[in-house]
This record gives C-alpha cells, structure tokens and sequence, in this order.
C-alpha cells in the first residue's frame, strides 16, 4: 500500500469522526463514540507512521499530495507535503493525541446529561481539532497553513468555552480567540508580502526562490523580507503564547484538562515553532528579525517561569511553564537552531502532555479541587499519577538521561556557542529560567503530593486512583519523557546514527536554510569552535542549577512550615499578580481602544454623521418652510401684488370702460384732436 | 425570448398575479409567492452553464427598441460579473418568504406581492445594459423597499423608511443629470456602444467632464452601498424593517451599490477612478475600522449586524478600487459572501425575536442550553462572518486584502485591524446570547429550529462551507470578466501616450 498518496487521509480521518459526533453524536452511546474518535485519531497514526517509514526511503525524502488548486490567484491548493519535518509532526500530533483522546474517555466520562450535550461535544471538537492541527503540519503551502492556524484557533475557543454556561469559560474562550486573531493578521500580512516578493506560496517554491542569488546580501530586500519575517514571527506570537501575546494561554485553563494538554501543551501552541521553522529560509535570511524572536523568546521564557514561581492553582502553574518553555524554542529559532526547536517541541509535548494529563488525574481525584494550597499528601493515595508525574517533573526540570535535559541543553549550548552578539546573556536567561523552572515544577510536586494532607474531610475520603483509561496513558508517556530524548544527545556523548537522529532527519529541511545563513551572515553556528570543555561544564552548569531549583523547593515547601517561608515581600504580589500584565491590556485595549473607542465612534455616528444627515434633513425642511413663506407672501405675493396692482390700475380705466360707443368715440376724437393740436402748436 | 427575458418576467407576473389573489386567504398568497420564487430560482440555474462556458462575454443577449426618442432601449445580457448576483437573488427570495411565513401576519397579500416586485427590480438591475433601463429599474427596486419597511417594519418604521427612500433618492437623481449628460454627449443610452465609442475615440469625455460624470454615479452608488459616512440610513433601515426586508436589504440592495461601481463607474471613467482611488480607498478603510468599532457597542442585534455591513462592504469597496485583479475578484466573492453570511445572521436575529420578541442583546443569554442547534448555526454564521477560513468569507476578505497589499501594504493593515475587530464584537454577541445563564425573568423559552428554519438555514449554511473550499466553482466567471474591465480600465491611459506621441 503506497501511504505516501494517502497523506491527505491524515487529516481527514479525523474530519469524519468529528462530523460524525456533531451530527449524530447526540444518538451515539459514550462507549461508541469512546471508539469512535480515539479510533479515528488512531487510525491517522498507524497511516502516519506507514507514511513517514516509506518516506524514509525516499531518496529526496519530501513527498507532495495536490487534491485540487483552491486558491489559484494565489497559487494556493488543496495541497499536502510530506517532509521530516512534517513527519515529525504528525506522528507528534496523532501519537500523543491519541493517547489524549483515550485518557479524555476516561477523564470526561462523568459529563452527561443533555444540558451541556457534553460528552459528544466534546469529542466532536477534540476530533475537529486534530483535523485542524494535521492540515496545518501538512500543508504545502502557506494559505492552507492558516486554514489549520485558525482552524485550531477556532477549536481552542470552542473548547475552552466548553462549559459555556460558566462565564469565566465564556470569557476565556473569546480572549483566546480575539488574542489569536490579533496575531493572525501579522501573519495574513506577512504572507502578502511573501508573495509579493517570491510569487508563490507554496513551501518549496517560495524557499526555492529565497535561496536563489536573488536573495543574496546584495539583492537590497534585506528590510522587506526583515519585516516580513517579522510579521510571521507576530502570528507565532499569537499562537504559541509568546509576549506580547501570551496572555490568554493561563485563561485557556478553564477548558477541561485533556484539552489543556492537547492544545494549549503539546501541539496548537507549537505551530507558532513549528511555523517558524518552516520559514527557516526566510528567517535564516534575516538576522535582524532572528535577533528579535530570540530575545522574545528568552524574555518570555523568564518572565513566564516567574509568574510561575507563585501560582497556586496547579493548571496555572503549568500554564506558565508552557508559556516559559515554549520561550525556550523560540530561542533556538531566533538562533538558528532549528532542527533543536524542534527537538525540544516533540521532547515537551511528552512530558508537558504527561504533567497536564497527571494534574488532570489529581483534580480528579481531588473532586474537582484545582488549588494546591487544600492538595497535599496524595503521594501513596495516587500511587500511578505521582510516579508518574515524577518522572515528568523530573524531564521538564532537566535531570540528566531523561528527556528534557537533552533538549533544553541543546537550546543552551546552541545560545552560547552562537555568535551573535549578547548569546552569552541569551545563555544565562535561559540557565536562571532553567533552575526557575526546576523550582516551580517541584514546588507543585512537594505541595501536591508530599506533606500533609490540607483538604476537607469530604474531599479527603473521595480520593482515588484514575480509571486504566487514563493511567495506561500517563504511564506510556512517562515513557516518552524518560527515552524521547535519547535520539538527539549531544555530540560529545559520542556520535553515531541513533544518537543523533533526530538532527540527521531534519538535515534535509534545514540544511539549505543554514547554506543561506552562511552566504547572509558570513558566519555560521556550526563555525564556533565546538569546544568540547565547554560544553561539559556548561552541562554541570545547568544540571546544578536545576539540582539547586528542586533542593530549593524542597527546602521550603517540605522543611519549612508555611509560616516561616520567605514571604517574596514586594515581589510576591507583582508575581502573584502577573506583573499585572492582564489589568494593563484591559485598561489600553478593551476598556480604552475597542469599548472606549467603540463608544466614541458611535457617538460620532449617531450625533455628528447621522447628525448631519438630520441636520440636512432638517435645513431642508427649514429652507422649504422658508419656501413656502417666500412662496405664499413673495412669490405668490407678488403675483397677488401683480394682480392687485392690475385690479388697482385699472380702477380708473374701468372708468372710462363704460361699453357705449359713442362715449369711445368721442374719447377718440378727442384724443385725434389733441395729438394734432399737439403738433400744430409745436411746429 | 431567452432564459434571461423570461426570467425577468416571471417575478413581473407573479407580482400581478398575486395582487388578483383573494385577500381573506394568506395561505394561498404564501404557497404561490414560494411557488413563483422557487421557480424563478430553478430558471436561475440554468443561466450558469451558457455563462461559464462563454467567459468574459455577454450571454443572453436582448437588444430591442423600448421608446423610439429618445432612444432608450431593452437591452439586457448576463456575463461572469452579473450572474451570481442574480443567482443571489433568485436563492434568497424563496429564502425569505419562507422566513415570514410565521411572522408576516397582516397584509399578508401585499408583503409577497412586495417581495416579487423587488426581485424583478434588483434582477433587473443586474442585468440592464442600457443606463436608462438600468435607472429604472434602480428606482423600481426602492419602491417595494420602502413598503416593506414602512408598513411591516418595528416602531419607528416610518422614519426610516422615508430616510432611506431620500437618501437614495438624492443619489439617483445624481445619477439620473449624470446619464442624461452622457446621452446628450454620446446620443445614447447603451453601455456597451458608448464604451465601443469610447474605444474607438468616437466618444471622449475631457478630465473636468470624467471627474463630474464619475462623481455623480460614484454617489449615487456610494449612499446605496452604503460607504462612510453616507452609511447612516442603513442602521435605521436595518433595525426597523421586518427580517425578509433586512435580509433582502443586505444582501441584494447593498450590492447594487457596490455593482454599480464595479460595472459602471470602473470602464466608463476609468481614468477618473484612478484619480479619485486614494481618497475613496480611504473612506473605505475607514468604514471598515468605524463600522467595527461602533458594532462593537451596539445594544441592539439588527443594528450590530448592520454595522458589521458597513465594515464588509468597505473591504469590497477597497477591493473594487484597488483595480488588480486579485483585489476586484476578492470584492466580487466578497458582495455573494456578504449576502450568504449577513443575510443568514438577519434570519437567526430574526428567529430569535419571534421567540423572544427582543433584538437587545442584553435580553438574551444562555440560549445556547435550550437551543442547541439554533445556536450551533449562529456560531457557524458567525464564523463565516469574521472570515474563517474554509468558510466563505475568508476567501473573499483573503483575496481583497492580497489585492490591497499589492497597491499599498498600510492599506492591508488598517483592513487587517478590521478583520481582527470584527470577531471581537460577533464573539462579544455570541457569548452575551447564547452562552452563560438565562435571565430568570424571561418568560419566553427559546425554542430549536423547526422544519421550516431547517429549510431555511441549511441552503445558507452549505452555500458558506461550499463557497469556503470550492471557490473555483465561482470565482472562474467573475475573474474573466473582472478581466476585461481591467482591460477597458486601461485603453484611455494607453490611447493618450498614444496621442502624446
């Protein structure tokens, strides 16, 4: 079976379940749909897989599916390309949204009831969303990137809404969407202007033309494709909750769980990466625009992670930590590491998956209770979640051989040997986010699970382990987080075909990427001297730092009693507060621009435009009542007057009119008589 | 006799026809208008296979003598930039009858016979060839407009219904000066001769003269479609006319503004379009931005949405004066979007007040808890109207802002500002009426679809998605003809290095 022409499956699989489930699903028993839309998902994994092994094999290893041109003007088809890096993302989507989309059976099993039509619903738009993230993975072009771009946009309100009945959710929902949308435009915008510069939009032609001569230091474009790239770069902000953006991704928490870790974890808020790392060839042709998402990237990475550092609501606090790694890619992108980008994103959305899924399974058993500050102690009542949250706090803190350390490492490595001026700060950034973000995790580990147990005696006596629906696949992804690593080690670990197979893979995307940054640049990252002490003490450097995060929290949240923590004086509410990001945006944009705005304009509208319209409306009237005066006394006054005056004039006439001729003709004769007598007497 | 010709006499008829109906039975009125419609629809049909096969040419061609002097002729034809507006038309009349059947209760025989008038005055219109024809049949389709408004509309009916018959008057009468100057200049009434003349030098306006001529059309078009800020009458009409008034409204009567640039003002004074672009293209953003943010803080549903209008009519406008290629296809797509995606947002209103009997926002909330499916449909809408892809609107806005992109890229940004607010305030609607709580004090239980609204929404929901992926199925037609008005666009231009020379 040739699964290389069946791509377009992929995505379509899933299409089908969710239309299944909109329009039937309310007949549907939860067991059938609990087979249905996994299944689906499943089914465009095993395609996936068959597809990427016969890509493999592929001595050009890109493989495209044209099923008809949608937007021809715009050289924009129905059309889907298979690549490594493609590869990787689907079986990242498929794989980890399957075992998602199995916990979620699970997870969601108590939703019922036809008020909220939940259960249905739910898989239906978790089905619609898998749909929308593969199209945007496997698009060949960039118009119908943005169709899945939007289109998990669309599926992340949705879901986040999910319990619309609850205002919060409501709220959140429309915030993710507006946020999104706002992002949205700088990519629409940046797209114009790839097309414009290259005449395509189509992946392959558009990097063909931009590593042509054409696009060499000399071609005097360098500010428009900057700026292009730039604008990309606004659309990932949007996506993958980057500043100044970020802020709707904490609130996306109101959706339930499962889709915390499928969305707003492992793959929507990675399109933004994944997207960057399609451009490479645009961004590595930019250094300025490449200079910025780094810095974005760190900046964000820190400012997250300590927000992080306070939360109390344990979705929260991964929330942040989402936000803060997913800073972490955007500095490999900014230095153009991509293929590390990448590695960290699939590394992430193992054990970012696993954590969100776990904290899913403790709010479970926790009876629906999200504040850490009444968890405590559930480490031997929760035996599978806690060991398996362990292991994926382990990951993300980055303790060596599990997979988080490989990747966050790399990104490490590759910000110091890069360069660029200010890679060392980028480099110390990302050190200082790292033990932040050993702390935070294990803060949420020691407050969870250790200690004393602080909940209600209510609560208390509810705890129980999960389902195997939604254990089997915590345990499957602890698995991912100790071993997904394993396939891009460092080179001083030792060099060989599995070790760093992941880099060999995406060679092919990347590596005319990095020719043109050599031409552009004159100076590559793969110049740096691979100082292999360095690199070895670097590594001590961030395995300290996050041994010292999680001795920290160890410290303070297990020794300490509650009343002898430091209390974070001035900083604690700022943090606690998140900078008090959120308030700012309201009080510039939503109150003041858009209601205020808003506001403003409709006044205008009503008094000044349409004011006009019935000030006209009112002059006329105003001129026609003048009119008619004019016309009643002036106009119809004088034909009066004229009449009057006539009637008046002829008063005298009248006189001599008596109708009797002989007094005409004496008149006559008179009259006869006079003019001669005239001009007798004249001449 | 053609298709065409028929069809232009059928909802003629059908209007008459209904006026000799019994008064006392509504029933009948109803199934006959339905009847009328549908068949107009299916006649309607079969225009498209002659016209797509024959691209960037008239098709259905009727040229005879109508008044000997002055000469004023009926001549009628349909190309690429006609047909689907009449298909529009034809598709949304039974549409809309079928929406009143409910809510229409009074007067029942006129409101139809008023529906059927203004069909034969809108398609007339879009197929008119000669310029006094086409007046009159401007003038013929505000007529059943007015009626509509002013007798089945809400409570201040009246006034908006005499404010929008002023305001386009005031237009037309422009207009009218406008096309009678050009007869005097050219001696007669036909289009197409008088841009045969043009070509061939027989017939040549001076700058003053362009600038003028183009001016009155250009105003009279812009009130109708309607561009900021002569956009005023449109929230008034739009609040206060019934739901087939307001849907026909939007859908077809705005695009008689927006058509009546792109046939006539663009290849008649194209050079004069071309001097006045950056000023229009102006009012066009700005409508696009102010249209948003003033819908952003509408209590009232009918006039959101009606603001909503002004914002998408300035991405057509914006497209039309861009004169590319990309930008005049992308408005075309965008006039049939609007009229799909609005005129379904005025159906769901329209269903929400006969349930409800309130258009504030702010009496509502909750509904989509019992009213699943109304709901869903109102969320689909609302999708397609701030331009999600896969669904029509995307394409249209996708392809207008490409062609702005290509003039001038600040122009695609402030478009793009647009396009952003227009999902806040549609998202704000949606949250504030179908999600949350239902007020306590509400009486009236919200009630899903019946068979009736089903047959109503399903058609507009398909035309969305269809229109979303399948545009190649429209846009072939348009986008030749769009062609060949590029082409008219630039003779003059090329003919006066020409004559430099």
């Amino acid at each position: 079976m040739n699964f290389l022409d069946l791509i377009w499956l992929i995505p379509i699989i899933p299409l089908i379940g969710a239309a299944a489930m909109l329009l039937f699903g309310r007949k549907l028993s939860k067991s059938a749909i609990s087979i249905i839309c996994p299944g689906a998902v499943g089914a465009s994994f095993a395609l996936s897989i068959g597809a990427v092994m016969q890509l493999a094999s592929l001595p050009e290893k890109a493989h495209q599916v044209i099923l008809y041109p949608w937007l021809p003007l715009l050289k924009a088809d129905m059309g889907y390309l298979l690549d490594p890096l493609s590869s990787v993302m689907i079986l990242v989507v498929t794989g980890i949204g399957f075992l998602i989309h199995v916990y979620a059976t699970g997870y969601m099993a108590h939703e019922h009831g036809p008020r909220h039509g939940g259960f249905y619903r739910f898989f239906g738009y978790l089905n619609l969303f898998v749909f929308f993230m593969l199209t945007l993975v496997l698009a060949n072009n960039y118009a119908l990137l943005f169709v899945g771009w939007e289109g998990v946009g669309l599926c992340s309100y949705l879901l986040i809404g999910f319990y619309f009945h609850k205002k919060s959710a409501g709220d959140a929902g429309k915030k993710a969407f507006i946020v999104n949308r706002i992002g949205d435009a700088g990519f629409i915008l940046g797209m114009f202007f790839l097309f414009q510069l290259t005449g395509s939009l189509k992946f392959t032609e558009v990097n063909e033309v931009l590593r042509s001569a054409r696009f060499g230091p000399e071609a005097g474009v360098f500010g428009l494709l900057s700026l292009t790239a730039l604008l990309l770069f606004i659309g990932a902000t949007g996506k993958s909750a980057q500043i100044p953006l970020y802020t709707w991704l904490p609130d996306a928490m109101e959706g339930p769980t499962p889709v915390s870790a499928l969305i707003h974890a492992a793959t929507m808020v990675t399109a933004g990466v994944y997207m960057c790392a399609r451009s490479n060839a645009l961004f590595s042709l930019t250094p300025e625009t490449s200079h910025i998402v780094a810095a974005v990237g760190a900046a964000t990475a820190i400012f997250a992670a300590s927000i992080g550092l306070v939360q109390n609501d344990i979705k929260r606090v991964l929330a942040y930590s989402t936000v803060s790694q997913l800073g972490f890619m955007f500095v490999a992108v900014g230095v153009g590491a991509y293929w590390v980008a990448v590695f960290h994103l699939y590394t992430h959305a193992f054990f970012k998956a696993l954590l969100f899924l776990g904290s899913g399974s403790v709010i479970h058993a926790m009876s629906g209770e999200q504040d850490m500050r009444k968890m405590g102690g559930l480490k031997d009542k929760i035996p599978v979640t806690f060991r398996t949250m362990f292991i994926g706090s382990l990951a993300i803190a980055g303790i060596p051989g599990l997979a988080g350390f490989f990747s966050k490492d790399e990104i490490l490595w590759q910000a110091y040997s890069n360069p660029v001026l200010g890679s060392k700060i980028l480099w110390a950034v990302g050190l200082c986010t790292a033990a932040m973000t050993a702390f935070y995790m294990w803060r949420l580990m020691f407050m969870t699970f250790y200690g004393e147990g602080r909940m209600d005696e209510h609560t208390k006596h509810h705890i129980h382990e999960s389902p195997k629906s939604m254990t089997v696949p915590l345990m499957v992804l602890a698995g991912g987080s100790v071993c997904a690593g394993w396939i891009g080690m460092p080179k001083v670990f030792g060099e060989n075909g599995f070790m760093q197979a992941l880099e060999h893979w995406l060679a092919p995307v990347f590596e005319s990427g990095k020719e043109v940054a050599h031409a552009a640049a004159g100076h590559a990252a793969e110049a740096a001297h691979h100082d292999t002490t360095t690199e070895w003490v670097l590594m001590g450097l961030s395995i300290g730092a996050a041994l010292a995060g999680i001795l920290l929290a160890r410290h303070v949240y297990l020794r300490l009693k509650e009343s002898e923590r430091p209390s974070g004086g001035v900083l604690y509410p700022v943090l606690y507060n998140k900078w008090y990001v959120d308030e700012l945006y309201d009080f510039l944009f939503v109150n003041g621009l858009s209601l205020g705005g808003g506001g403003l304009m409709a006044k205008f509208d009503r008094e000044v435009v349409d004011g006009g319209v019935n000030g006209t409306a009112w002059m006329t009237r105003l001129i026609s009542r003048i009119s008619m005066w004019y016309d009643t006394w002036i106009v119809d006054g004088a034909v009066n007057l004229g009449a009057f005056s006539v009637r008046a004039m002829s008063y005298p006439v009248r006189f001599f009119q008596t109708g009797f001729i002989q007094s005409y003709a004496l008149v006559f004769l008179a009259g006869v008589l006079a003019i001669f007598g005239y001009y007798w007497w004249v001449h | 006799m053609n298709l065409l010709d028929i069809l232009l006499i059928i909802p003629a008829a059908g209007f008459l026809l209904t006026l000799l109906l019994p008064k006392d039975n509504p029933a009948l009125v109803r199934n006959f208008t339905l009847f009328v419609s549908l068949i107009a629809f299916v006649l309607s049909l079969g225009l498209i296979g002659p016209v797509q096969s024959n691209p960037g040419h008239m098709t259905f061609e009727t040229n005879t003598q109508w008044i000997e002097y002055p000469s004023i002729r009926y001549h009628v034809g349909l190309d690429g930039l006609s047909l689907w507006l009449v298909i529009l038309s034809t598709f949304l009349t039974p549409i809309v009858i079928l929406v009143s059947w409910k809510y229409i209760q009074n007067r029942v025989k006129e409101f139809y016979a008023f529906l059927l008038a203004l069909l034969f005055g809108v398609l007339g219109v879009f197929v008119a060839l000669d310029l006094f024809l086409f007046f009159v049949f401007w003038e013929i389709s505000l007529v059943p407009m007015y009626f509509l408004v002013g007798i089945w509309g809400h409570d201040k009916r009246i006034y908006a219904a005499v404010k929008f018959f002023l305001y386009t008057m005031a237009g037309s009468a422009l207009m009218l000066i406008a096309i009678i100057y050009l007869y005097n200049k050219s001696g007669t009434f036909d289009m197409p001769l008088m841009l045969d003349m043009m070509q061939k030098g027989r017939l040549a306006l001076n700058g003053t003269e362009g600038f003028w001529l183009f001016l009155a059309f250009f105003f009279a078009f812009a009130i109708k479609v309607p561009l900021f800020p002569l956009h005023t009458w449109l929230p008034d009409a739009h609040g206060e006319a019934p739901t087939a008034g307001s849907v026909m409204l939007a859908s077809v009567l705005l695009k008689l503004g927006t058509y009546g640039l792109v046939r006539i003002c663009l290849p008649l004074f194209g050079e004069a379009a071309r001097q006045n672009a950056a000023w229009i293209i102006g009012l066009a953003i700005t409508g696009i931005i102010y249209g948003a943010l003033v819908a952003m803080v509408q209590p009232n549903m009918k006039r959101l949405v009606a603001y909503s209008s002004v914002s998408h009519l300035g991405f057509v406008v914006l497209g039309v004066f861009t004169f590319t290629q990309v930008g005049l296809d992308g408005a075309v797509y965008q006039m049939l979007n609007h009229g799909i995606s609005t005129g379904a947002l005025f159906i769901l209103v329209g269903m929400l007040y006969e349930r409800r009997h309130s258009l504030e926002i702010a009496d509502y909330g909750g509904v989509g808890t019992s009213a699943p499916w109304l709901s869903t449909m109102f969320v689909i809408t609302t999708l397609a109207s701030v331009g999600l892809p896969l669904l029509n609107n995307f394409v249209g806005e996708f392809l207008v802002l490409q062609g702005a992109a290509q003039v001038n890229f600040l122009y695609a940004v402030f478009a793009a500002i647009g396009v952003i607010l227009s999902s806040v305030y549609m998202l704000w609607m949606v949250q504030r009426t179908f999600y949350g709580e239902t007020p306590s004090e509400v009486k009236h239980h919200v009630n899903d679809l019946s068979a009736r609204e089903w047959a109503v929404l399903v058609p507009l929901i398909v035309m969305m998605v269809w229109m979303g992926i399948g545009s190649q199925s429209f846009l072939p037609a348009v986008s030749a003809q769009n062609a060949q008005i590029l082409e008219l666009m630039k003779k003059p231009a090329a003919k006066e290095v020409a004559n430099a020379r």
